[in-house]
């Protein structure tokens, strides 16, 4: 045998596992369930090449505690379901990486502010449609046009962009849950609002003039409530430019009294 | 109708307004206090130097008993209280109103480890410390504005013990006002330019500079006061006669006995 070989053996189930072993406390709550309290208990398992938090909440539910509630539908940071706390900041479970972590344990939290649900899960739908109906967060064109096949006014692709930008928000409440304005006051709208206000408000073909949004977020639970703190832009995984649109609306809100 | 011409438009444009006066009296504020560091600063050149100061401030090169007229020094102090109080009274607004709240915030504060974040509660801090001495402060300046020069001043910080609170504002004002100004920035958007992010990293450090060296500078100028109110602890109340220190100052040398 070749003196060089590198010594051959068989291959075991260990040297596959050749990860880091992590840890990972989860916040455990069942508001269901009568004299549930919150506790925090720990998983462990093996570091995967390529590994998101999503794929390790999914190795633990299936292989150690099926009980274990978190929510995801797209793990591809595209639906806005999987925000949680991690390690302290609102983030996106299926877009974080375990490799991301120099030290192998991982807190995960429900995102505060919200209703529970249970354990990482929480209700964000509820509030997105209320704060969509306390916005108007649609299109408030024109008196309809008198036939239906007439042509809508074309729009420069320059502008289409800029709303396309805004629109990229996901509704997964990061900006929410990192945001210290919001967690003091609940009545507080938050950055995710502004985004959506600074988007109708861009769209020629809505309607509402600067007086109008006045009246929606010109008060102190708007805008001027807003402390600048600049969590929602500092933590919004797609990246919205908060701070420059909330700078915006707070110089349009004031020029409109 | 237009909705804000309707009766209520007063109460309407209330939270934009207060938001405004809010800011520019932050603004006014954070000028003024770095000015006024630049100004008691001179210390540093000399008690010339600052003698000097202390006359422009009361108009001393106007009055022909050049006593000047220090009541000017006492007007302005009341003002600045005035935009103090307004600032302080607005900004308490944001405050946790309740255990609850403040609760939240601190925890949040806590698990975000956030550099914004967490600055807003040493705003919040050193503010609500402002409010108090500072106030007190304002309220002995307006007193004893014909008591303001190198002696007097520093027999302040020693003779009348108030060196601890200087020493309090000093720390405050300082970490609040460049925050302070960083925010006004960030807020309006006033520099965003091209690019908004980059512009915010330059204030970041622009931030930590401006906090240092005001910092600094804010130090060594109560460094000086405690000394010379160290030294002058035997003879403390009596004013200081300019001249006898070899002044580097322009314009004190004026004729004998002008300045009493
Ligand atoms: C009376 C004592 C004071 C109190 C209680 C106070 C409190 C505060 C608070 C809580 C904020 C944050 C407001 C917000 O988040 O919207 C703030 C902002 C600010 N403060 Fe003060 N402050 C005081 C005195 C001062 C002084 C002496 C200066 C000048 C050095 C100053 C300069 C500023 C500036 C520039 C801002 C930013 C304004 C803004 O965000 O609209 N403050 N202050
Ligand atoms: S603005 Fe950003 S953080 Fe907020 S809901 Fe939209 S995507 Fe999420
Ligand atoms: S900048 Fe305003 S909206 Fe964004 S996190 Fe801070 S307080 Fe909330
Ligand atoms: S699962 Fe859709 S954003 Fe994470």
């Amino acid at each position: 045998m070749n003196e060089n070989a590198i010594p051959t053996r068989s291959i075991s189930a260990d040297d596959c596992a050749q990860g880091r072993l992590l840890t990972l406390n989860i916040m455990r709550y069942d508001p269901q369930v009568k004299g549930d309290s919150p506790r925090m208990v720990s998983y462990q398992l093996r570091e995967a090449p390529g590994m998101t938090l999503f794929i390790a909440l999914n190795e633990i539910r299936e292989q150690q505690d099926p009980s274990l509630k978190f929510d995801f539908v797209c793990r591809a940071g595209i639906c806005g379901s999987c925000s949680m706390v991690i390690n302290g900041r609102p983030g996106l479970a299926c877009r974080t990486l375990t490799a991301g972590f120099s030290e192998p344990v991982i807190t995960l939290l429900p995102l505060p502010g919200f209703e529970l649900i249970g354990d990482l899960s929480v209700n964000t739908g509820r509030f997105m449609r209320e704060l969509s109906e306390r916005i108007g967060s649609w299109i408030e064109a024109a008196p309809a046009a008198e036939t239906i096949d007439q042509l809508e006014a074309p729009m420069e692709p320059e502008l289409a962009e800029q709303i396309y930008e805004l629109d990229r928000c996901i509704q997964c409440s990061c900006c929410i849950a990192a945001c210290g304005t919001r967690l003091m006051r609940e009545d507080f709208v938050g950055a995710v609002a502004f985004i959506q206000v600074a988007r109708f408000r861009l769209d020629p073909r809505d309607q509402r003039s600067d007086e109008e949004w006045y009246q929606i977020i010109g008060n102190d639970q708007g805008v001027f409530g807003c402390m600048s703190l600049l969590g929602c832009e500092d933590l919004c995984p797609k990246d919205l430019p908060h701070q420059t649109q909330i700078a915006f609306l707070r110089r349009k809100m004031a020029g409109a009294i | 109708m237009d909705p804000l011409q309707s009766r209520s438009h007063f109460a309407r444009a209330m939270p934009a307004r207060l938001d405004m006066i809010q800011s520019v009296s932050g603004l006014i504020l954070a000028l003024f206090m770095w000015v006024h560091l630049l100004l008691v600063a001179s210390i540093l050149i000399s008690k010339d130097a600052m003698y000097w100061v202390a006359g422009v401030m009361e108009a001393r090169f106007l009055s022909a008993d050049g006593h000047g007229y220090p009541w000017l020094v006492a007007l302005f102090a009341l003002l600045i209280l005035v935009v103090f109080m307004v600032h302080g009274l607005l900004a308490m607004r944001k405050f946790p109103a309740n255990w609850r709240q403040w609760q939240a915030l601190d925890s949040h504060i806590r698990r975000m480890q956030h550099g914004d974040t967490t600055l807003w509660r040493w705003q919040a801090v050193t503010g609500f410390i402002m409010f108090f001495l500072g106030s007190a402060h304002l309220i002995i300046m307006a007193m004893d504005a014909d008591k303001i020069g190198p002696h007097l001043s520093a027999d302040r910080f020693i003779s009348e013990g108030l060196w601890p609170m200087y020493l309090i504002l000093l720390l405050s004002v300082e970490i609040h006002g460049v925050t302070g100004m960083y925010r006004l920035a960030v807020k309006w958007g006033l520099f965003d330019g091209d690019d908004p992010r980059r512009t915010r990293t330059r204030l970041k450090r622009l931030k930590i500079a401006l906090t240092l060296f005001f910092l600094a500078l804010g130090l060594a100028t109560f460094a000086a006061y405690v000394k010379i109110g160290l030294e002058h602890a035997p003879q403390a109340g009596q004013r200081y006669q300019p001249g006898l220190d070899q002044s580097l100052a322009p314009g004190v040398h004026s004729p004998e006995g002008k300045h009493g």
